[in-house]
């Protein structure tokens, strides 16, 4: 047999979390500022680890106290997490083909885990053609548990440490340059470069509208962008 | 006690958007539109986060020399582009801004 054996699920485990590790950290500040700021807002520090393992997504965590503090009503609550989370339904449709096959229980596991940080982790890996299909839900199985440790840790180190951190050391900052480091390396083609420039234009210029709409109408602009330039340059090539 | 629905109902809004298109075990076709389209979801998703951080850090849109996240960022966007790396774009980004606000 000349052909590579597969990795096995252990490789594919540990690859996962070794790939993810770099994005956990990143996110450890992140996580101490929620807790600090959750606190802040006068959430109990049990409601406020609840929800870090209840939401698991940080964007909407964070707005959701800012709502909170600001004294807002449920369904202000309940509608700004399905708009601010809505791209999850994009994640869960790209990752779904390549998780099919798997028993329900894996499904609903891996469902749970899918946040933005493993999402990105496990989209690459599954689009890497070269590796084997096999044991790939262990890789996403190790980078969403390693993002889930990390976030959960850090909420509750957020929470210990209350208003300990100075806001002077800007530690929120830290989740725009996560971003940056994961997102600045993919711009390698022309219509990635075009979909981030239009949304993040269109971020800027809509930033205020209510609800963190300004969000997912920036998103909708930039993917709108990126999909024309694609569709023009093919036509060209053709 | 409403604190504590409102928290489970956000959990089951962000569990549901995620498990929605893994669960079916029938293929859920994809039309290739889509498909492509969904390869801009992350880039544009990234993006639409981070410009407001560095232009609007304060609320308003500041295109300042004084503007210490907007410089940071440009120097984090640098990093990230010849480095590949997401801490070493953190560490930078981070180092940039402390010594600029020292510096202000």
């Amino acid at each position: 047999m000349l052909e590579a054996r597969p990795p096995t699920r252990r490789a594919e485990l540990q690859a996962g979390i070794r790939a993810e590790l770099p994005i956990a950290l990143g996110v450890l500040p992140f996580g101490l500022i929620y807790g600090v700021l959750a606190l802040a807002a006068g959430l109990p520090p049990g409601a406020a680890q609840a929800m870090s393992a209840v939401v698991f997504a940080g964007s909407a965590q964070f707005i959701a106290t800012q709502l909170i503090g600001g004294g807002a009503p449920a369904p202000i609550l309940l509608l700004t997490t399905f708009v601010v989370n809505l791209r999850h339904l994009l994640y869960s449709a790209s990752l779904a083909p390549h998780l099919r096959h798997l028993a329900p229980a894996w499904r609903w596991l891996l469902a749970y885990l899918l946040t933005d940080e493993a999402y990105v982790v496990a989209a690459l890996h599954y689009g890497r053609r070269e590796t084997a299909v096999a044991h790939k839900h262990y890789y996403f199985l190790g980078a969403g548990l390693t993002l889930w440790v990390s976030w959960q840790l850090s909420t509750a180190a957020g929470i210990f440490l209350g208003a300990q951190v100075p806001a002077g050391w800007g530690l929120d900052f830290t989740l725009a340059l996560t971003f940056i480091g994961m997102l600045v390396p993919t711009l390698r083609e022309r219509p990635l470069l075009l979909a981030a420039l239009v949304a993040g234009v269109t971020a800027v210029l809509g930033a205020g509208l209510p609800y963190k709409l300004d969000l997912a109408a920036a998103a909708l602009a930039g993917i709108t962008a990126g999909y024309a330039a694609e569709t023009l340059s093919r036509r060209r090539a053709a | 006690m409403t604190l504590w629905l409102t928290l489970l109902g956000m959990g089951l809004i962000t569990y549901a958007m995620r498990l929605s298109l893994i669960l079916p075990a029938q293929r859920v076709a994809l039309s290739d539109a889509l498909q492509r389209a969904l390869r801009y979801v992350p880039p544009a998703v990234l993006a639409a986060i981070i410009a407001p951080e560095l232009l609007r850090p304060g609320g308003a849109l500041d295109l300042s020399l004084g503007n210490a996240r907007l410089l940071a960022g440009l120097l984090a966007i640098g990093a990230a582009w010849w480095s590949k790396n997401v801490l070493v774009t953190v560490a930078l980004g981070m180092l940039a801004l402390w010594l600029l606000q020292l510096a202000a």
